[in-house]
């Protein structure tokens, strides 16, 4: 596929193939006045999705300056029900306004009669699952006018009716709707340990020609009652040091792509975020020339 | 799939439901402890995002207090959207009614404040008449003119009224210090939230501009709200007032009555 179409797909202002961090507002001195070398910055899109005011003002400077990726989390397009359609018309807005090279949102649901629950909660994955989600990331993305990336779930509970590899359902669900995929390889990690299963075989059976960003994040921990660990998705930390050979392995499959620092709890002081995506970017400098990501590939 | 996801959700917010059959995790989890990080995460979120949004009012109580109080809210006021700078806004009338936290006579209108805040925070830009144009524009109206004016509010202006002073007891909880030291007099203030050049701020009115401020920026007339500011105190100056308020950057526009 030529550039030119990577950009009509993913967006005008396409984010390198660097590490960026979560944009939080105590950061605002030291990003716009310090223009620290980052090669992208992520926001939720729900956190502006105000009518003004100063976070937009924030927003604008930030876009001014770095290329932006803009990350949902209140879609909900596992959900059972029809997509909340002023809440989509409130996400055009922002994608609008902003113009980001990626839009992403998450393989879970939020969403359960007319209330918002607040957390990415999981789906069955099954046949009639996958025709739901294959519908809404069309809604979603025939109102944006553009291909957003779907990111894997951080699991702790699993459907025993589920009869598709999430690797799988993944990879159809691109290839049905023309969606790329976010790697959450932290995800990977805290899923893998929770219901038992092995992450490098995961990896190796992602579809990583879909792949349009990664996310790094720190996990907790706890010990069950029978002695085996408990990983919490908790994004209050550095990220893991068992996470870093998984990022490895899946850069090794995909080539480098874009990759987050999520940090959003127990956010550090700016100095201490920023090492954190170096570390993630020299970690991605080694696979420079390595496999390409295969949205370049294609066509 | 609606079926399996609504009993999901029932457990998701009931803590008191048993795990729903047909969920699984690795051999030996325990699926209790599993469906409780869901559960966590539901509720320390909706926590975490009135803490945020209410961090004087914490304050005021202590964090103990307040999450415990915040998380009767949570259970009875779940969220209508994913935008939650927006999940606070009935939390002030809660505490109003919540009876443990009467011993604190002001924390709801405290509240009240921080809720304007945010508002204001997030609220629409505009233009705002400046403190000198409006002088000029008014001098060359007649007195009658003058009372018939009304003016259209700043989108960020928000007036929050107390028998308190909650703008006081806001300010000087600014710090970390738990018991600062509160040295003005303790009478009733009525807080002016805007935002000038991009900045929320809130000012302290007394008990007549502040119900001068409250009628005006609803839609009375200058002749209407000064009526209820004289109710107040006699000696009310609505020209003066006026300047105030645009000095603050409440007012949007003001134009002579017509007709």
């Amino acid at each position: 596929m030529a550039a030119a179409d990577i950009a009509d797909r993913f967006g005008p202002d396409p984010v390198p193939a660097r590490a960026g961090v979560g944009l939080k507002p105590q950061h605002a001195a030291a990003v716009l006045g310090g223009r620290p070398d980052v090669g992208f910055f992520e926001v939720h899109a729900e956190n502006y999705m105000g009518a003004g005011g100063p976070p937009h003002r924030l927003l604008e400077g930030v876009r001014d300056r770095y290329p932006l990726s803009v990350h949902g989390v209140g879609m909900s397009i596992g959900g059972p029900g029809p997509l909340d359609r002023a809440h989509l018309a409130r996400l055009r807005t922002v994608v609008d306004r902003y113009r980001p090279g990626l839009v992403s949102e998450h393989l879970a649901w939020s969403s359960h009669d007319g209330a918002f629950l607040n957390d990415l909660l999981p789906v069955p994955l099954t046949e009639a699952t996958l025709d739901r989600v294959a519908a809404h990331v069309d809604e979603v993305q025939d109102a944006l006018g553009r291909a957003i990336l779907v990111e894997n779930p951080s699991s702790y509970l699993a459907f025993a009716e589920s009869t598709i590899p999430e690797t799988e359902f993944l990879g159809r669900l691109a290839e049905r709707t023309g969606c790329g995929l976010l790697l959450d390889v932290n995800n990977v990690r805290v899923s893998a340990t929770n219901l038992g299963y092995d992450p490098v075989g995961y990896l190796d059976a992602f579809p990583v020609a879909h792949i349009g960003e990664i996310h790094l994040a720190g996990y907790d921990e706890e010990v069950e009652a029978d002695g085996g660990r408990l990983l919490i998705d908790a994004h209050g930390s550095p990220v893991r040091p068992d996470v870093w050979p998984l990022f490895r392995h899946a850069l090794a499959l995909a080539g480098p792509v874009p990759t987050l620092i999520e940090w959003d709890n127990a956010v550090p002081d700016w100095p201490v975020l920023h090492a954190e995506a170096q570390a993630a970017d020299a970690v991605l400098a080694g696979f420079v020339g390595g496999p390409r990501r295969a949205g370049a590939d294609r066509g | 799939m609606a079926e399996a996801l609504a009993g999901f959700a029932a457990a998701v917010v009931d803590p008191g439901r048993p795990v729903p059959a047909g969920l699984t995790a690795r051999p030996g989890a325990d699926l209790g402890r599993r469906l409780a990080v869901y559960r966590n995460n539901v509720t320390v979120g909706l926590v975490d995002a009135l803490a945020a949004g209410f961090p004087v009012t914490g304050r005021l109580v202590g964090e103990e207090f307040f999450r415990a109080m915040a998380q009767v809210f949570v259970a009875w006021n779940r969220p209508s959207s994913p935008m939650m700078f927006e999940y606070g806004a009935g939390f002030a009338d809660f505490i109003a009614g919540f009876a443990p936290a009467a011993s604190v006579p002001y924390l709801a209108d405290v509240a009240a404040l921080e809720a304007a805040r945010t508002a204001a925070w997030h609220a629409a830009e505009g233009p705002a008449l400046a403190a000198a144009v409006l002088a000029r524009r008014v001098a060359g109206w007649s007195g009658e003119a003058l009372l018939a004016a009304r003016v259209t509010a700043h989108p960020a202006t928000r007036v929050v009224a107390s028998r308190y002073p909650i703008r006081s007891v806001w300010a000087v909880h600014q710090g970390d210090d738990p018991e600062p030291a509160f040295g003005g007099p303790w009478q009733p203030e009525t807080a002016l939230v805007t935002r000038p050049a991009g900045e929320v701020r809130v000012r302290a009115l007394d008990p007549a501009a502040g119900a001068f401020a409250a009628a005006l920026l609803a839609g009375a007339s200058v002749g209407e709200a000064g009526a209820a500011a004289l109710d107040e105190d006699e000696g009310f100056e609505a020209g003066t007032a006026l300047v105030m308020l645009a000095d603050a950057g409440a007012i949007g526009d003001m134009e002579e009555a017509r007709g």
